[in-house]
């Protein structure tokens, strides 16, 4: 596990306040919000009649077989999708309260850039376009690799990490956009399991500190144990709600298929 | 006859051999740095397909002014090059082709239109300066627009540089931030343009691009941090004009195609001896 957050460090208290639940004010404010929403893509219809929020604070997985729409939902979240039918409200967030996670396998690699210059495209909204990055951004940038355990590695490529290590690089960036709402495309695949648990645990602090964690999972354990709402895509519709109401035997084995409930409540993935 | 004079004389000698070497440096120090942003892009084929899209629009310049014009035939490359540019792009999105294979596509039409228009009116001399250049022949004209193409790309590439490496990296974030990956994009595209057509005069459509991409595939394999890498590239550029006039010189070889063979040269030896080169292969 990684040390707790370092409330008494002050780099790191610049990294990501504690008083995040204020912000907000009204709890309509900060309320991502969908109605009958129906999503295509290339013509295609993905899901329809989908209906349900993400309110401050609140902190839910996505599920689904794959080609489902689950990360076309994070799209049409983030406004980078318009929905095909119904209606998105944002409560008022706008494109610089998100911070995102993408999926690892869509970055180039090989791209000649430090580790160090990768977490400083974080702070893009503080640094602007065309700003240079100051002290105090440096500072924050070097926090951050050192809340996700890369310290010493500033200075290396990022073709010469590890999977792992380039994950926890990708948090680290998260770090550096200090983003009201969260959002992780596939947060965890291809991890060992120490690299998760740091990772999900940085993502509950993350909770804890009062922002809107929206993840896309694969990891039906995972998610009954850490995220108490979740949105199940299955065949063009979504099914919203508490995890454990959603989850249920029945339904895992509509949406999965296959053997009736293959992630039994005590066991892992199986 | 010295060494020292063996370097000197001609440049001491000959006002058009002075120029080639202004013209050769200056391209070579705004070509480099934007042919290391294009393979890292993973759009070599596309330079050379931008390249050949340039024709059309520099022969269409040729036949308005009535002859071997830099204005009319360098504002006629850069409306045609950005104008494919747009035109493939538009239908790799509206289609499934790849973008290369569009721009494929592309810059054969292109190609074969340029040649048509050319020698429907031109004689075949002007076909020849068209395709293969003459940086001979160059005038302080095209030395002024050719420097101040590179002053351009050094100072622009210098301001989007951050927006333009991340959008690069990881175009998803940059999409989701709300930045505008598309502008950037665009304003790249414009800069792999403008030095083609720098180039296209003394270096002709065919060979532009090799001042481009031969130079930067030589520095990848010395560096792999990007600042380093893209001035590298400009200097192999320098070097390789410097080297490949002396040798067209003293040989009495063709002049533009001594440069990009010099730095084909430089690019095996890399080859050969850089750590990250054929012995990396095989450890």
């Amino acid at each position: 596990m990684v040390a707790a957050p370092g409330v008494h460090d002050p780099a790191m208290r610049g990294i990501m306040g504690t008083d995040r639940m204020g912000r907000g004010g009204a709890m309509t404010h900060g309320t991502i919000r969908l109605e009958d929403a129906a999503a295509t893509m290339g013509g295609q219809p993905v899901w329809q009649h989908v209906s349900g929020s993400f309110s401050p604070g609140s902190m839910t997985a996505i599920a689904g077989a794959n080609g489902t729409g689950k990360s076309t939902l994070l799209r049409v979240i983030m406004g980078e999708l318009p929905l095909a039918q119904g209606t998105i409200t944002r409560g008022g967030l706008g494109p610089r309260d998100f911070g995102y996670l993408p999926q690892a396998r869509i970055i180039d690699r090989n791209f000649p850039i430090s580790v160090t210059d990768m977490v400083l495209g974080g702070a893009w909204r503080q640094t602007g376009a065309f700003g240079r990055a100051d002290r105090t951004v440096r500072l924050r940038a070097a926090a951050a690799l050192r809340r996700v355990n890369l310290e010493g590695q500033a200075e290396r490529m990022i073709s010469a990490l590890s999977a792992g290590q380039f994950q926890r690089l990708l948090f680290a960036r998260l770090l550096m956009t200090d983003a009201q709402v969260i959002v992780l495309d596939e947060p965890f695949t291809a991890l060992d399991t120490p690299t998760t648990q740091d990772l999900l645990a940085l993502v509950c602090e993350w909770h804890a500190q009062g922002r809107t964690i929206i993840a896309v999972l694969h990891d039906i354990h995972q998610i009954r144990t850490c995220f108490p709402d979740v949105v199940l895509l299955h065949a063009g519709r979504a099914t919203w709600g508490r995890t454990p109401d959603i989850l249920t035997p029945v339904t895992l084995q509509r949406a999965y298929g296959g053997a009736r409930d293959p992630w039994p409540e005590t066991g892992m993935q199986a | 006859m010295s060494i020292l004079s063996t370097l000197w004389d001609p440049f001491a000698s000959f006002g058009f051999m002075r120029r080639a070497l202004v013209a050769s440096v200056t391209l070579g120090m705004g070509a480099g740095p934007v042919g290391v942003m294009l393979q890292l892009r993973r759009m070599s084929l596309i330079g050379d397909a931008m390249s050949h899209a340039i024709l059309p629009g520099a022969a269409i310049g040729f036949l308005l002014a009535g002859g071997l014009s830099l204005t009319a035939m360098g504002l006629g490359g850069i409306v045609a090059g950005l104008g494919v540019a747009l035109l493939a792009g538009l239908v790799s999105r509206r289609t499934q082709l790849a973008e290369d294979a569009s721009f494929a596509s592309f810059y054969l039409t292109s190609l074969a239109l340029g040649v048509l228009i050319v020698s429907a009116r031109g004689s075949n001399i002007d076909l020849l300066h068209v395709l293969f250049g003459t940086i001979l022949g160059i005038d302080a004209p095209a030395l002024y627009l050719m420097g101040g193409i590179t002053t351009l790309t050094i100072a622009l590439l210098s301001i989007i540089w951050r927006p333009l490496v991340m959008e690069c990296v990881d175009p998803g974030f940059m999409r989701m931030t709300g930045g505008q990956g598309g502008l950037y994009h665009m304003a790249f595209l414009f800069l792999v343009v403008i030095n083609l057509v720098a180039g296209f005069e003394a270096l002709g459509t065919l060979m532009s691009v090799g001042m481009m991409m031969v130079p930067a595939a030589t520095a990848r394999l010395w560096t792999r941090r990007l600042l380093p890498m893209m001035a590298l590239s400009a200097l192999t550029g320098m070097v390789a004009g410097l080297i490949g006039l002396l040798v067209s010189y003293h040989f009495r070889l063709a002049a533009g195609p001594s440069i990009i063979l010099t730095c084909s040269v430089l690019y095996v030896l890399s080859l050969v001896m850089s750590p990250a080169g054929l012995r990396a292969a095989h450890s």
